[in-house]
């Protein structure tokens, strides 16, 4: 039994083929990333997955269950939680609200007792908030608690989506471009906690990432993509060095001695 | 300035989140409570109007403000409940019964108006509650066998277990153990995952979906419960006015109830109940004020310009309404003399995703 793969997954919009036959397999507790120039697909793979595009082709495996055909919002309560690219917070909440609605699928009371607030939603409740505070133990958050997410800075908010996706308690967890946005400190932060969910936490983690060092850092295994295509899978420096991917990102003529390595700064 | 130190999670929780609060609202519903003994005949009969557009208030609150979906369809909600409350007392059902069944008929219909609201969005979601609303009014007039059309429904004053409730105080109880319970169990389920399931899809439907939130579940389920409110709202109001036709749930009654919702602050409970009063209490002022004014300023379309003006003034000045302008004031009397012009100055919310839509 495999833990999350994909088969021969593809989708076409009109005539573009946005991703075309991609096939990957990522194993129980490792980092896989996704790598390629701009619109190679890689968010549209995550669009797939997530079930917000239907797939035109292919199959989402995950833990045996066929993905392809659930409505959109089982993917999160069988255990898949994502962030997004440009950051999609309930702007009007508190932090705190924010995080709990990461908590949805663990909800347990009706819809009568919540009009009434029994004392099993009050003692549900509080244990949402104890799981809550974990997240915001983890991901230092505490001083933002109360404050409603309109108003702070961009790299906050990254955090906290990052925060919400973990409150949900998720066995896989989507990341898209986790350090576009952040300054080199932050992102130094975002690999330290990318390590701490892998190996504190024990989520497995599937990113889609721009920032080699980052991706070279963090990842065990990376999958490279160009027009929707697989190009190269195996450990960072594999594709990094990999003759197809140099041509992705650089062009055919540029397969030359002096501009190697090629990826190392961040695009 | 009050700061409230949290130890427990209890703390965030709570209705009331500290002393000040329970003394507030305790001495206003002891004002409300001792009101049928002070206020005059007149009064009472404005506060029970406020009581129940509160009602209506609170449930078109839940849909608008809190769930983000937009119905200018409320007043067939309205007809709904109040014509559901006519017929069952003319055959004899008792109110203890018939009120529940008019809320749960609003209910049912609410949940039928929530299905398109899946699909549509904005503008196209008001134009089909509009519809809806247009609907109804002409199935009430048509049918007439069932409705008594343009003749109208004629109420008898409710009883409760023997009790008649024909007089003004007797009636403002009931109305107002109503809008306590209606805010109760909004206040509560807006603490619980259910409203905050509703609260993010009104923010970012596409990560409610990604947090796991069924959207049509949800959607529907906040039609149903506001035109549950509403339909109560409505069963109250047939009997406050003792006759209804299908003149009174028009479009414009819509757009009244929108505005009880705009006028408040969209996203505040207190809004609700605000908006409700400031609807009844304005006519009030401009027929004083029409005794003061030249004969050809006071005519029959004053109360409708003025209230566009205010509608329009409230939209460009204070988008959070009233409920906003209270808290405004009340911070400014917290932080004095540190009230800064821009504190409450909303943040354009940049960087949105575009490619999901």
């Amino acid at each position: 039994m495999s833990f999350f793969r994909v088969e021969k997954l593809g989708i076409r919009f009109g005539g573009v083929v946005a991703v075309d036959d991609v096939s990957f397999e990522v194993k129980r507790g490792e980092v896989y990333t996704i790598i390629g120039p701009n619109g190679a697909g890689k968010t549209t793979i995550f669009n797939l997955i997530g079930l917000i595009y239907p797939a035109s082709s292919g199959r989402i495996v995950f833990e045996d269950q066929d993905l392809t055909g659930l409505a959109q919002h089982r993917v999160a309560e069988l255990g898949i939680a994502r962030t997004f690219q440009n950051i999609e917070l309930f702007e009007h909440a508190t932090v705190l609200q924010n995080l709990l609605i990461g908590r949805h699928r663990h909800r347990s009371t009706s819809l009568w007792e919540e009009m009434l607030f029994t004392g099993s939603v009050r003692r549900a409740e509080i244990a949402q908030r104890e799981a809550v505070e974990k997240v915001i133990d983890l991901l230092d958050l505490a001083h933002y608690r109360d404050s409603r997410v309109a108003g702070l800075p961009y790299g906050v908010r990254k955090v906290i989506e990052l925060g919400r996706a973990l409150a949900s308690e998720p066995r896989l967890l989507l990341l898209d471009e986790p350090s576009s946005g952040l300054n080199p400190e932050e992102t130094d932060e975002m690999a330290f906690w990318i390590e701490d969910i892998k190996k504190g936490l024990g989520v497995t983690v599937l990113m889609v990432e721009h920032d080699m060092n980052l991706v070279s850092r963090v990842s065990d295994r990376v999958l490279a993509l160009s027009e929707g295509r697989v190009i190269a899978e195996g450990t960072p420096a594999e594709v990094q060095s990999h003759p197809a991917v140099i041509e992705a990102y650089l062009g055919g003529a540029a397969v030359s001695p002096p501009l190697s390595p090629p990826l190392s700064a961040s695009s | 300035m009050r700061f409230v130190f949290k130890t427990n999670y209890d703390q965030d929780i709570r209705l009331f989140k500290h002393s000040g609060q329970v003394f507030w609202y305790g001495l206003l519903i002891a004002a409300l409570l001792v009101a049928p003994s002070l206020v005059d005949e007149y009064v009472m009969s404005q506060l029970h109007f406020i009581l129940i557009y509160s009602i209506v208030g609170l449930g078109l609150m839940l849909l608008v403000g809190f769930t983000g979906q937009i119905s200018l369809g409320h007043a067939a909600f309205l007809a709904i409940g109040a014509y559901t409350e006519a017929l069952l007392q003319a055959r004899g059902v008792p109110f203890v019964i018939s009120l529940p069944c008019a809320a749960l008929f609003s209910a049912m219909l609410g949940f039928i108006l929530g299905l398109p609201a899946l699909r549509l969005k904005g503008i196209y979601l008001a134009i089909a509650t509009l519809a809806f609303n247009v609907i109804v009014e002409e199935v009430i007039t048509r049918w007439e066998s069932l409705t008594g059309g343009n003749t109208g429904q004629h109420l008898k004053p409710i009883v409760i277990f023997g009790y008649s409730l024909a007089s003004d105080a007797a009636f403002y109880y009931l109305c107002l153990a109503l809008t306590i319970l209606s805010i109760l169990a909004m206040m509560n389920l807006l603490r619980s995952p259910t409203g905050r399931a509703f609260v993010a899809i009104r923010d970012s439907e596409i990560s409610a979906s990604c947090m796991g939130v069924n959207l049509a579940k949800y959607k529907t389920l906040s039609f149903a419960i506001s035109a549950a409110l509403t339909g109560i709202g409505g069963a109250l109001y047939a009997h406050k006015v003792t006759f209804i036709s299908p003149e009174q749930f028009t479009l414009l009654q819509s757009i009244e109830l929108v505005t009880i919702v705009i006028l408040g602050g969209v996203g505040s409970l207190h809004g609700a109940v605000l908006g409700a009063a400031f609807l009844i209490v304005l006519p009030q002022l401009i027929s004083i004020a029409k005794d003061y004014l030249p004969g050809n300023v006071a005519g029959s379309g004053l109360q409708a310009v003025v209230f566009g003006v205010v509608l329009i003034g409230f939209i460009v000045f204070e988008p959070l309404g009233l409920y906003g302008r209270w808290l405004k004031v009340r911070t400014w009397f917290e932080l004095f003399p540190f009230y800064r012009k821009g504190m409450f100055r909303r943040q354009k919310s940049y960087m949105k995703s575009e490619r999901l839509r």
